[in-house]
């Protein structure tokens, strides 16, 4: 009887990890990039596991708009730092402070490590000087804008942030 | 847009009348196929900008009104500093300035024929355009204040250009009320290898023909004839102007809370006129105005050296200069009173009537050329300002074409390279754009710039004089 519970048991745990790792399959699945329509420039979308995965693939989202990720090798590292007084403002900050760098520095960006503490952003951008030859850029992005704004926590727990860009 | 929610006033005037928070009405002017093809978002936004402190007369939107950033792209008001009213860095946008040039070159259609490759590939060489271009002026922290105090009468004593050019930009090339003090270290950091740049996306560098004439007595006051061509010039304050409303959206959005100003949307950022961050954010705008003409004209001296080199009898001169992205102080009479407002155009271009002292005594009885910009394979137009429009809608019109379609759904629709090959057919060269770009800008995914042309016309903002067709187009 008593073996019967201990199965009944390990049969209960081993579905409940086998249901965690599916939802962390869905989860890391859940970690993507993506650009949608606005009539007159781009909106560019981060979603992630957590919300400063989502930070990084909206990142990642920028620099697609300029140019092919596959063609900038993360061989040189900038680090950032922004602040501000909540999640949304941050996010737009973000953005626009690799807006800077890429400007003034001449960069691209294709890889992306951020960190996220009581409205402090510190993170690291990989990436390389533009070779216009190489990467053809197609736009120069003038900035992050508030339209269409959103960091938010969807019901599985994913992170999703978005905003229109200027270009 | 649904035509049901407006009052038509006349045939171009489509009013919302005020309701809610509104102060004042917002007119919207477009012929009825233009307004049922607007996007709703116009009305929204046209709407919230009407709820804006201190705001007089209406909230207007241009024939070419699209969803923008808090006001509609086309969107136009004015504010008057001593009702409380408000200056926006929303009101103006990532571009501050961002404007178009038009230059007669003295020369016609036949002389440029045999050299038209030639001079597509030098200008390509010349004109930095696109991202990673750098400019050849590097200036010094001292030499940017001093640009962004004297625009593009800087420019003009820097020997980019004569003193005759300044005759035919806005405000002789350069706002007085610039404070280099009010722009950050970062702004400043952006533009100094950026003098003298032409950017990307919609901005270029084209070499038109006169292809029709619609008003013979102001085109020959324009010094416009039928095949000469023009060289037009679209494009901004670089990354200095983006920087500035970079910097100023965010401290206006959290000042509006101070200030009791409830913000619809965030990129309604605004701030009174009389108030530290509203005096600042003017300083700053200023010099991103200044920055902006200054780029034109350095980009104009390049443009001349090419021309010389290439077709000697060529002799440039300035049509005119607008911006159409801007906050500018001007009188203007309202209920019989003359006032002083701070007159926010988003993609709108100013349009001052004849007579308008403003205006340089040659242009005087035409009226102000209005330069309206067109896609790669379409055309552009001359128009200028009437008296009428100066009551209508603060002496303000439409500023190009206003995008139908987005960037992902034109590159869904075209390719770069197919695009290249028609305009080739129809004899249009294109230079330094790369191939996804191009389909970005491809010409249909741009309204039919002629149809908002014409209602402009129709509603007596601004009349048209001449139609320009690209023969070469140098995109970033």
């Amino acid at each position: 009887m008593q073996r019967t519970e201990d199965s009944v048991q390990k049969t209960a745990y081993r579905l409940n990890a086998e249901r965690c790792t599916l939802n962390l399959v869905i989860l890391m699945r859940k970690t993507y990039w993506q650009h949608y329509s606005h009539p007159a420039d781009m909106g560019i979308r981060g979603v992630g596991p957590t919300k400063e995965q989502a930070f990084a693939q909206a990142a990642l989202a920028l620099t697609a708009i300029i140019t092919d990720l596959q063609k900038v090798v993360p061989r040189e590292l900038v680090e950032i730092i922004c602040q501000e007084q909540d999640d949304e403002l941050l996010f737009v900050s973000w953005l626009n402070a690799l807006i800077y760098e890429i400007a003034t520095r001449g960069m691209l960006f294709s890889k992306f490590e951020v960190n996220i503490a009581n409205n402090q952003l510190s993170a690291k951008a990989w990436g390389e000087k533009i070779d216009v030859k190489k990467h053809s850029p197609t736009v120069e992005v003038k900035a992050a804008t508030y339209a269409d704004l959103k960091v938010q926590q969807n019901k599985n727990g994913s992170w999703l942030v978005q905003c229109i860009v200027d270009v | 847009m649904n035509i049901e929610k407006l009052k038509r006033h006349s045939q171009c005037q489509w009013y919302i009348e005020p309701e809610g928070a509104m102060r004042v009405p917002a007119i919207i002017f477009a012929d009825e196929k233009l307004i049922k093809d607007m996007d709703e978002k116009v009305f929204e936004q046209a709407a919230n900008v009407a709820k804006l402190p201190g705001i007089v007369r209406a909230s207007y939107a241009m024939p070419d009104a699209h969803w923008g950033y808090g006001f509609p792209i086309g969107g136009v008001a004015g504010f008057d500093p001593d009702q409380g009213g408000v200056i926006s860095a929303g009101g103006v946008g990532f571009d501050i300035s961002c404007g178009v040039r038009s230059i007669r070159t003295g020369v016609t259609c036949d002389e440029l024929e045999p050299v038209k490759t030639k001079l597509a590939d030098l200008l390509a060489r010349r004109i930095p355009a696109g991202l990673g271009s750098r400019s050849k002026q590097h200036l010094s922290r001292d030499e940017m204040d001093e640009m962004l105090k004297g625009g593009a009468q800087w420019a003009v004593e820097q020997g980019f250009g004569t003193k005759d050019d300044l005759q035919y930009i806005e405000e002789k090339g350069r706002l007085p009320g610039a404070e280099p003090k009010y722009v950050s270290d970062r702004a400043k950091e952006r533009q100094k290898d950026e003098v003298g740049t032409l950017g990307s996306g919609n901005h270029y560098l084209e070499v038109q023909k006169v292809s029709q004439i619609y008003d013979a007595d102001s085109a020959e006051i324009f010094g416009l004839h039928l095949n000469d061509i023009v060289v037009s010039i679209h494009c901004g304050s670089r990354g200095l102007g983006h920087q500035i409303a970079t910097d100023f959206l965010p401290r206006m959005v959290k000042s509006a809370q101070k200030f009791g100003i409830e913000l619809p949307e965030r990129e309604l950022a605004c701030a009174p006129i009389d108030s530290d961050v509203g005096r600042e954010y003017f300083g700053a705008m200023s010099c991103g105005a200044n920055c902006a003409v200054a780029n034109r004209q350095v980009l104009t001296h390049l443009v001349r050296k090419v021309f010389s080199e290439i077709l000697p009898k060529s002799n440039l001169h300035l049509l005119y200069d607008v911006s159409h992205n801007i906050c500018k102080v001007e009188e203007h009479t309202v209920d019989g009173k003359s006032r002083r407002l701070y007159v926010h155009r988003k993609g709108a271009t100013r349009a001052f009537g004849p007579g308008h002292p403003s205006l340089p005594a040659d242009l005087k009885k035409a009226g102000q050329p209005v330069l309206i910009g067109g896609t790669m394979g379409t055309a552009s137009y001359v128009l200028a300002g009437t008296e009428k429009s100066m009551s209508l809608s603060f002496g303000s019109c439409c500023h190009g074409a206003g995008r139908a379609m987005s960037r992902t759904q034109a590159t869904k629709k075209w390719h770069g390279k197919d695009i290249l090959r028609d305009l080739a057919q129809r004899g249009v060269i294109i230079r330094g754009a790369s191939t996804r770009g191009i389909a970005e800008e491809a010409p249909g995914a741009y309204k039919d710039v002629g149809e908002v042309v014409d209602a402009t016309d129709k509603a007596e903002l601004a009349k048209k004089v001449a139609k320009l067709e690209p023969l070469i187009c140098v995109k970033g």
